[in-house]
């Protein structure tokens, strides 16, 4: 099997065996896989099959995207710093750093229509960028793994977070007050499309990033030097490449994707900044995201859509009588099979060199 | 200082699990096993333990033992869901960081999965008295200070970890196992090349592991919460890794980070009564463990003191 083949195969298969999974354990403790499956339906499109007088309900597609939408910026922030080498689980830190710069630079300083909103964006996708410069720094200069010091950062940033946006004005112990509309992403218009969803302008900011990430990545000097340390540093360090600088580099570009994903939370999904007493996991479904998409930009695109459907079907999934976190036991089993695809790789040669030798015989006996 | 003879029962309180899940921790990481699934292995233990506490607090008899036996369950629970990452590291070469937050994330799906099967709703049902507190412990309690501090009104859970210290440092340290196993972690082709075996060396680690979370989980739930929800960890078992990096890998360090990050959250609930401390948000004492950690990293750095080969993925045909 060629190599490009495989690396459709595996996030397909795992997916496969993650939906199996969720179903075993449906019909173990005895609830309906129909369940499952018609809540899906309706997250995706929003019909209901129980109750198709009513027709598509496109706020629930609405609210799909809307939910999708960070998760792709973090899967491909996650996906950046994994195609030079680097596991970036800091990601949910710089998103809440990206949350907490535009929910105080929109509160506190006023900003005209228009130019604020874009203001917002740079400053998320900057304050994720210096937040992940600290373990690049720390893995160049002490050769500290970017993963112990991403964990401890993850709960600095949230406890710190905290902190400063409880001292803005009008704060209570869960949410801000409403930044300014001028810094809001959202609009009537793309509501009024959508069912009165909170689909907001966000998704052009995705589709850029999409794009430039597909561009770096596949069709710059820059790039091929991230890809090349990613695959054998000391060999791309012997071949000229400046490997400390890729390594700073590509993790600060990957802070500024997941800052970009806390700024579009915060300008898009909620308009306020919120206290948070647990992560809400937007970097860690980054790390799904982008490893059952291959780290590739299509993939990340499409296993954004993936994860963001199991997650927004779950209250539908509870209405229909099915435990709602029956969602993120099959995302989980999904990342879980693709970090074990070496054996499903050795399988896959096995069932290959099987097939092989049956036909390598059925030819046989046709010749004789 | 009667504040901090008073404060010192919740400084045990929450450095327990932290001690004893991070001893977790020190096993699968000495044998070679990078281990960021402790904080999915103590939920899967701590909904196990509350489990089984609530389902046999009301049965004569057993009633009595309940919270104990929840301990228990919680180990057993450890023990298999370890077994998946076990598996998935030295059998299937997964990476080790990615299999475990894989299994993070899956452990808080399928708890809260099995508490809306078992009793209904997104949470286990809460149990009456869990793991009691013993008033005063005979002889040790009279001694002054020391005594009121450690001796009196205290979890006895605490005793437990103080004796998974001395073992795991005995079994580490002083025996041909720990040998064995601290040669895999530090290079385990050497280990081969002589004869031991790294993957069964590694898979009974990585499954003490999971014991020692596991319980350590189930210790947390019923020793300071009354049920389990998705909330009840919160991320001790990742304040476990860091109290094994600022431990140095060492149980008696594990055992001070322990003591020092439980003394660090209880300060977030005590800061309000002493004058200095209380200008400082209560946020600044969680965060102490997290940033501590990342100023003993850089310390560290340089020297040693880290298993050599945690984390690398090992495979006896290469070289």
């Amino acid at each position: 099997m060629n190599k490009k083949n495989e690396k459709l195969l595996i996030p397909f298969i795992a997916i496969i065996l993650g939906i199996l999974v969720g179903c075993i354990i449906l019909i173990i403790s005895g609830k309906s896989v129909n369940g499952l499956l018609v809540g899906l339906l309706k997250g995706l499109t929003g019909f209901d099959i129980y109750k198709p007088h009513l027709g598509f309900n496109l706020r629930y597609p609405g609210e799909f995207l809307v939910s999708a939408m960070p998760i792709m910026l973090t899967g491909l922030a996650v996906g950046f710093a994994y195609r030079c080498g680097m596991f970036n689980i800091g990601a949910e830190g710089q998103v809440i750093m990206g949350s907490l710069a535009v929910t105080m630079l929109a509160i506190l300083v006023p900003m005209p229509k228009g130019i604020g909103a874009i203001v917002c964006l740079i400053v998320g996708a900057l304050a994720g960028a210096l937040w992940a410069f600290i373990p690049g720094l720390l893995k160049h200069k002490f050769n500290i793994s970017e993963v112990v010091s991403g964990i401890m950062l993850n709960y600095t940033a949230m406890y710190g977070a905290n902190y400063f946006l409880k001292i803005l004005p009008g704060t209570n112990n869960q949410r801000t007050v409403d930044i300014p509309s001028s810094t809001k992403l959202g609009s009537s218009f793309l509501a009024s499309l959508t069912g009165n969803s909170r689909f907001h302008w966000g998704f052009i900011v995705v589709i850029i990033c999409v794009i430039a990430y597909w561009f770096i990545i596949e069709k710059t000097s820059f790039g091929f030097s991230l890809r090349a340390t990613g695959f054998n540093k000391e060999g791309a360090r012997y071949a000229g490449i400046k490997v400390d600088k890729s390594i700073i580099l590509s993790i600060m570009i990957s802070g500024a994707l997941a800052g970009l994903a806390g700024a579009i939370v915060v300008q898009g999904t909620f308009g306020y900044g919120r206290v948070m007493t647990a992560a809400d996991n937007y970097g860690f479904d980054g790390i799904s995201v982008a490893l059952v998409g291959s780290s590739n930009a299509l993939g990340i695109l499409f296993s954004g859509m993936l994860f963001a459907l199991l997650k927004v079907s779950q209250p539908l999934l509870q209405i229909n009588g099915i435990p709602r976190e029956i969602g993120e036991i099959i995302s989980s089993s999904i990342v879980f099979f693709v970090a074990i695809q070496h054996a499903i790789k050795y399988i896959l040669s096995k069932l290959e060199s099987k097939k092989h030798k049956s036909m390598v015989n059925s030819k046989g006996g046709t010749s004789k | 200082m009667k504040l901090l003879i008073s404060m010192f029962p919740t400084v045990l309180l929450v450095a327990t699990p932290i001690i004893i899940a991070a001893l977790g921790g020190l096993f699968s990481e000495r044998s070679g096993i990078v281990n960021i699934a402790l904080e999915g292995i103590m939920m899967v233990g701590g909904f196990a333990g509350a489990t089984v506490c609530v389902l046999l607090e009301s049965q004569p008899g057993i009633g009595a033992y309940a919270g104990w036996m929840g301990i228990l369950a919680g180990l057993i629970a450890g023990v298999v869901y370890s077994l998946l990452l076990a598996v998935s590291t030295i059998s299937f070469k997964a990476d080790h960081t990615i299999a475990g937050t894989a299994l993070n994330m899956l452990a808080s799906g399928i708890t809260v999965y099995l508490c809306q099967i078992i009793f209904g709703q997104q949470r286990t049902k809460s149990f009456i008295v869990g793991i009691s507190k013993v008033k005063r412990i005979p002889i040790l309690s009279n001694i002054p200070i020391i005594g009121k501090m450690i001796f009196s009104n205290v979890y006895p859970t605490i005793f437990i970890a103080v004796i998974l210290v001395l073992f795991t440092y005995f079994l580490v340290f002083k025996t041909r196992f720990g040998l064995r196993l601290r040669a895999c972690g530090e290079n385990p082709q050497a280990a081969e090349s002589v004869g031991i075996n790294v993957y069964k060396v590694r898979y009974i680690s990585v499954l003490i592991s999971g014991a020692l979370a596991g319980s350590a989980g189930a210790i947390m739930v019923l020793t300071s919460g009354i049920q389990y929800t998705i909330s009840s960890i919160h991320g001790v078992g990742f304040i476990a890794i860091a109290a094994l990096i600022f431990g140095k890998w060492n149980p008696f360090g594990v055992l001070g980070a322990g003591i020092f990050f439980g003394f660090s959250s209880a300060l977030g609930v005590y800061a309000s009564m002493i004058p200095i401390l209380k200008l400082l948000p209560s946020e600044f004492f969680a965060a102490i463990p997290y940033v501590l950690t990342v100023v003993a990293l850089i310390i560290f750095s340089g020297k040693s003191v880290g298993p050599k080969a945690a984390g690398e993925i090992f495979d006896s045909s290469k070289r």
